[in-house]
């Protein structure tokens, strides 16, 4: 009988086109998406070598990190962005690659419309060259970000050279107590295995927790796999799985599907799966999550208080803390719940979902944004704007004070008008507390939606089981 | 890509630990559509002030201006993937960091641009440190031959590295020409792949 392989591996060997004698592979790669930053030096690159696209059609391409949420009829402001933006729209047209354009009801970030338009499917490979890539494992595909020269490689061949990953998988045990979402899911696994626990690694989720998450839900866990610093995070498809992809756009249809489907089945982890690191969390344990520091490790329930430097295990990690703290603004034993807010963000490929949007509503209805704070709502996609203002969730945001834009990355990333000013606080949905990420200077508390609407209501960080 | 044989330069020391991408090159530099010119954004915000003005980063001392190796803490090049970090490293003269552990997207980014990332025991990187902190005296020389590093009184360490990256990086091979030469191989994976998975 064949070794019991894990989902990983079911994977890994069936896109394997060849394998040198030192261990080198070459991966198949079934889909690419492709957005306006980490691509025009590889479509440069073809140029300069003459060289064409192999599959254009297992390619899609879409701009999100540049392009602004408020008004965009007038196009870009920013001489830089949106010359970046016609970049790709010409290079698309060059070389046959299907964009969808800035004003398509379908634009958004492209960790958010690959599994919206049934272009992400279990058991595939697909790349993108952003690490957030990862968010396309919650359906059981190997998806992880890639470098620009990978970019161009994948253009180029199909494939991808790489070294096999190691298994690790994380079980989250028991059924998610009220309040906790999957962001805090997420958190609490970054906070025990730290920024670099996963490298070298794929992670399978399991448990109970995980198999119970809506797939919204799933993709906020998979997709700060990165943020543990894994290649790439993985759930096993199952019903719930093959409920969302049915019927969207580019999903296999009638006839293909049941084949599909039956090969899909086949592809959760054997019983008897050996992994190469094993960590088990119990959901009764994890609260909403906030992180306090620079670190996406930095994390504390939201009862908890700021952690002291002094009680760091080495001198490193004191320093790093003591670092974090000055940056922060913050000192140590601070209450969490007494953190001020200036700003707060909600949206990006962690939580910009219709669930997302549905969370922070269910906190923000009936309620006013705290004075002298500034609340965004930035939807994923414009297909999850529209169900949104089906649903009349933008009502709820608007008459509490929130501004409801239009879809991106937006201050995820700061690349567009969208940020902090120096020393502003923010609370934010996204997945990077890096220091200047969301603007130079600025400082973000990760958290999940619902948490993040709880602190532009309250003008603080607030526990969320105190406002539902 | 330029070939990777043996490399003797300064080492500038980079204590820190979780360098992130981020940190490496912020994002207002990523608006380029070139890969060139990039050391102007390399490490901008440990290098400037809000006002512009020049904080004395480790890479703008006189002892580390022509510094062609970092040493550096654990898991470096963590967070974004940008390809933008190396090209800015590499702009900047930089072509081989040394750390305890790095992270993988950034780990293979170097590889295709010349950098060689070397990993090491935490200790060995700590004495490497040491003798980074020498300033213009902290000169190293990395043998990717014999994977072998020299300090400047002559210690020496060993370094392992992947066999294929190794040769890809002495010979400065193309990997994409590397995978078309392999194109058959790829037409018959596609074929069997139609045919077993119609719906892809
Ligand atoms: S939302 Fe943020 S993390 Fe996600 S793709 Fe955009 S910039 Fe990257």
């Amino acid at each position: 009988m064949a070794a019991p392989r894990t989902l990983f591996d079911k994977i890994w060997e069936s896109h394997l086109v060849d394998r040198q004698d030192d261990g080198t592979c070459l991966i198949y790669i079934d889909r690419h998406l492709v957005h306006e930053v980490t691509s025009p030096q590889a479509f440069e690159g073809l140029r300069l070598a003459g060289r064409q696209l192999r599959r254009p059609e297992a390619t899609l391409a879409v701009a999100d990190h540049n392009v602004p949420t408020t008004d965009r009829s007038a196009g870009i402001a920013d001489e830089e962005s949106r010359i970046q933006v016609e970049t790709l729209i010409r290079n698309c047209a060059d070389f046959g690659v299907p964009y969808i354009e800035v004003d398509d009801p379908r634009q958004g970030i492209v960790h958010i419309i690959g599994p919206e338009q049934g272009f992400t499917l279990p058991g595939m490979t697909i790349v993108c060259g952003d690490s957030h890539t990862s968010t396309h494992g919650a359906f059981g595909a190997l998806a992880f970000g890639i470098g620009t020269s990978e970019v161009e490689h994948v253009l180029a061949t199909q494939t991808l050279i790489q070294q096999p990953a190691k298994n690790m998988r994380i079980t989250v045990e028991g059924a998610r107590p009220v309040g906790t979402t999957a962001k805090d899911l997420i958190l609490a696994i970054i906070g025990k295995i730290g920024t670099a626990g996963g490298t070298g690694h794929v992670i399978e989720y399991a448990g109970q927790a995980i198999t119970d998450l809506s797939m919204e839900g799933r993709m906020t866990v998979c997709n700060m796999s990165i943020e543990a610093g894994a290649r790439a995070g993985l759930i096993a498809p199952d019903e719930a799985t093959f409920d969302y992809i049915k019927g969207r756009p580019m999903a296999p249809k009638a006839g293909a599907w049941e084949q599909a489907e039956a090969a899909w089945r086949g592809l959760p982890s054997d019983p008897d799966a050996r992994y190469d690191k094993e960590v088990t969390l119990a959901a009764a344990e994890i609260a909403p999550q906030v992180t306090w520091g620079t670190s996406p490790e930095d994390v504390v329930p939201v009862t908890g208080r700021v952690p002291d430097p002094a009680d760091a295990p080495d001198e490193g990690k004191r320093q790093a803390m003591a670092r974090s703290l000055a940056y922060m603004g913050i000192k140590a034993g601070t209450p969490i719940g007494e953190i001020p807010v200036d700003k707060v963000f909600i949206g990006s490929c962690t939580n910009g979902r219709i669930e997302d949007l549905r969370e922070a509503a269910a906190v923000a209805k009936g309620r006013k944004v705290a004075e002298g704070v500034q609340a965004l709502i930035v939807p994923g996609s414009g297909l999850v704007k529209n169900q949104a203002e089906e649903e009349g969730l933008h009502k709820v945001f608007i008459e509490a004070g929130f501004e409801w834009r239009e879809p991106g990355c937006s201050m995820c990333l700061a690349m567009n008008a969208d940020k902090l000013e120096p020393g502003e606080r923010c609370a934010s949905t996204s997945n990077r507390n890096f220091e200047g990420r969301q603007g130079r200077g600025g400082r973000t508390h990760l958290m999940s939606p619902g948490m993040a609407a709880a602190a532009a209501v309250t003008g603080r960080i607030a526990d969320v089981r105190d406002l539902v | 890509m330029e070939k990777f044989t043996k490399l003797t330069g300064v080492a500038a020391p980079l204590p820190m630990v979780n360098v992130d991408t981020d940190k490496i090159i912020p994002k207002q530099f990523l608006k380029t559509i070139k890969r060139t010119g990039l050391s102007e954004g390399l490490f901008y915000e440990l290098r400037f002030d809000e006002d512009g003005n020049k904080k004395d980063f480790v890479l703008d001392q006189p002892a580390y201006r022509d510094a062609k190796i970092l040493v550096a803490g654990e898991n470096f090049g963590c967070g974004s993937s940008r390809e933008h970090a190396p090209w800015a490293l590499l702009d900047a003269g930089i072509r081989c960091i040394i750390a305890s552990s790095f992270a993988d997207i950034f780990y293979n980014n170097c590889f295709k641009n010349g950098i060689l990332p070397i990993a090491l025991p935490q200790e060995q990187v700590d004495l490497l440190m040491d003798d980074a902190e020498r300033g213009a005296n902290a000169v190293v020389t990395v043998d990717l031959e014999t994977q072998e590093i020299t300090g400047p009184d002559g210690g020496r360490v060993q370094f392992e590295i992947d066999p294929f990256r190794k040769h890809c990086l002495m010979n400065g091979l193309d990997d994409i020409g590397l995978s078309l030469q392999k194109a058959n191989k790829i037409d018959a994976f596609e074929a069997k792949r139609r045919q077993e998975q119609p719906w892809l």
